[in-house]
C-alpha cells in the first residue's frame, strides 16, 4: 500500500470539504473491497476519508412500507435484523450470504453500493426492491443509480446517505456461487411489489454489472411460478465469461437462478 | 503518522505508525505479538482473525488508524494464566491442528462463533461458519470435531452457571 493519510469526519460537511479540499480522496466505510485493492497498488488515493463515524450514516429503521438502512450499516447487522427478516426476509439471507462471517463484520452496504461490483450483492436488492438512493445532495431511483460496472450516478464527493427500499409483496433472492471466491457467478432478486409490478434483478453475470430482466418481469407478473420463466433464455452475448464460467453458462445460470428466486419466494437460496 | 491507542487484550497499546498501517501489522510488528498470523493478505484466510470490539474481523484488511481507541483480543489474550480457554482446550483434545499456521485464526473465529450462537451449533453450521477460515492441511475433521465439543461444554457450564 502507498502512504496516505487518514480523516476521520463526524459530519456530512466536514467529509464533503475534505473531499473537496484535496485532489486525490477517497472515502473509506467497510474496507473490505478498498484495503485489497490498495494493498495490491490498484488505487493509491492520497487521502483516506473513512465515513462510518458519520451519525447519518448508521442505524437501520422500518416502517409500514420502507426499510431503511444507513449505508454504513454492517452486513451482519442487515443479517441478524428481526424488523427486517419480518419485513423482507430475503434481504436478510441476502445480507447473510455476504463473503464470510468477519466480512460481514466489516462490510457495509453502502460501500457495496456505490461500488458497484458486478459480482455483489446488494445492488440486485437495490433494484429489484425499486430501492430509493439517498445522498448527501439528492435523491436517485435504483432505476437510475447504477450505471456500469463499477459505475453508478455518484458524482466524484458526493456521499451515499442511506438506502430505503421498497418492501414488497414478496421476495425471493436465489444464488449460484463461485466454490473458491463466493462471489457470485449469477443471482437473481425477484420481488412482487405491491401495486402488482415484479421486479427481476439480476448480478454476477451480466457484461455491464446489475441489471433488470424485463422479459421475465413481464412473463411473472401474469404468473408468479418458475413454469412462467420455461424457454425464456438470455442472449449470451450480454453476459460476462471468463476462467470461471462462459457466457452461454452465465446465461442459463441466469435462467436457472431466477427459477429458483421465484420458486423460494420469501427466502433466500444459496447454492 | 498517527498516534493510535489501541487497548490489545486488556492492555492500552499506544504506537506513532503511518495510516497506512494494517491492525494486523499493528498487532504483530509495533506491539510483538506475533500468535495473529497473515497467511494470504488478501481477505480470504482468515489466519489473521481478531476480535475488534468483540467481533471476528480479518486483521489483515483493517487499517490501525481505523481501530483507534478500539477495544482487541488476540490468540494471546484467551488464556487466563496457564489455563487454556475452552476452545484452545478443545482444539487440544482433538488434535484441531496439523501445521498450527492457521490454528489462531480458527480459534478466534470459533470462539466468536460460539458466543454468537450460545453454544447452540451444529456440524452444519460450524463448517458453514467456518467459510472464512481456510486450513492448508485440511484438517477441517478435527476443527469442527473440537468447536462442536467446546460449544457443548459453553452450554452446558452456562445452564449450569443459571441454575
Amino acid at each position: 500500500m502507498y502512504a496516505t493519510t487518514y480523516h476521520r469526519p463526524k459530519t456530512i460537511a466536514e467529509a464533503v470539504a475534505l473531499y473537496e479540499g484535496s485532489e486525490d480522496a477517497s472515502y473509506l466505510s467497510g474496507g473490505h473491497t478498498l484495503i485489497p485493492a490498495l494493498k495490491n497498488r490498484l488505487a493509491a488515493p492520497q487521502h483516506l476519508i473513512d465515513v462510518r463515524a458519520i451519525p447519518e450514516l448508521s442505524g437501520i429503521a422500518v416502517t409500514a412500507d420502507r426499510v431503511v438502512i444507513g449505508a454504513a450499516t454492517r452486513h451482519a447487522a442487515v443479517a441478524a435484523c428481526e424488523d427486517v427478516k419480518a419485513a423482507i426476509p430475503a434481504l436478510c439471507g441476502l445480507a447473510g450470504s455476504i463473503g464470510d462471517v468477519q466480512v460481514r463484520h466489516m462490510g457495509t452496504i453502502g460501500g457495496s453500493t456505490a461500488n458497484n461490483d458486478p459480482a455483489a450483492d446488494y445492488p440486485s436488492a437495490v433494484l429489484s426492491l425499486d430501492a430509493v438512493v439517498h445522498t448527501d445532495r439528492r435523491v436517485l431511483a435504483a432505476d437510475d443509480f447504477f450505471q456500469g460496472l463499477y459505475t453508478t450516478a455518484l458524482a466524484p464527493g458526493e456521499i451515499l446517505v442511506r438506502i430505503e427500499f421498497r418492501i414488497p409483496e414478496i421476495a425471493g433472492y436465489a444464488k449460484f456461487r463461485n466454490p473458491a471466491s463466493r462471489y457470485s457467478m449469477a443471482a437473481a432478486f425477484v420481488s412482487r411489489h405491491r401495486d402488482g409490478k415484479v421486479r427481476v434483478a439480476i448480478t454476477g453475470a451480466g457484461n455491464g454489472g446489475v441489471f433488470r430482466w424485463s422479459e421475465a418481469e413481464e412473463r411473472l407478473a401474469d404468473d408468479l411460478t418458475p413454469a412462467a420463466l420455461d424457454g425464456l433464455a438470455l442472449d449470451p452475448s450480454l453476459m460476462m465469461g471468463d476462467m470461471h464460467a462462459p457466457a452461454d453458462y452465465r446465461a442459463h445460470l441466469v435462467a436457472v437462478m431466477s427459477r429458483r428466486a421465484v420458486e423460494n419466494l420469501g427466502r433466500t437460496y444459496i447454492l | 503518522m498517527s498516534q493510535v491507542t489501541i487497548t490489545i487484550n486488556g492492555k492500552p497499546e499506544t504506537r506513532e505508525v503511518e495510516d497506512r498501517t494494517l491492525l494486523v501489522q499493528f498487532i504483530r510488528e509495533h506491539v510483538g505479538l506475533t500468535g495473529t498470523h497473515v497467511g494470504c493478505d488478501t481477505t480470504q484466510c482468515g489466519a489473521c482473525t481478531v476480535h475488534l470490539d468483540g467481533v471476528a474481523v480479518k486483521s489483515c484488511t483493517v487499517l490501525a488508524v481505523a481501530a483507534d481507541g478500539a477495544a482487541v483480543t488476540t490468540i494471546e489474550g484467551l488464556a487466563e494464566g496457564g489455563t487454556l480457554h475452552p476452545v484452545q482446550q478443545a482444539f487440544h483434545e482433538h488434535h484441531g491442528l496439523q501445521c498450527g499456521y492457521c490454528t489462531p485464526g480458527m480459534i478466534m473465529a470459533s470462539v466468536d462463533m460460539i458466543r454468537r450462537h450460545d453454544g447452540v451449533l451444529d456440524e452444519a453450521t460450524v463448517r458453514h461458519e467456518l467459510e472464512g477460515n481456510i486450513c492448508r492441511c485440511t484438517g477441517y475433521h478435527n476443527i469442527v470435531k473440537a468447536v462442536l465439543d467446546a460449544a457443548e461444554k459453553h452450554r452446558a457450564a452456562h445452564a449450569a452457571a443459571a441454575e
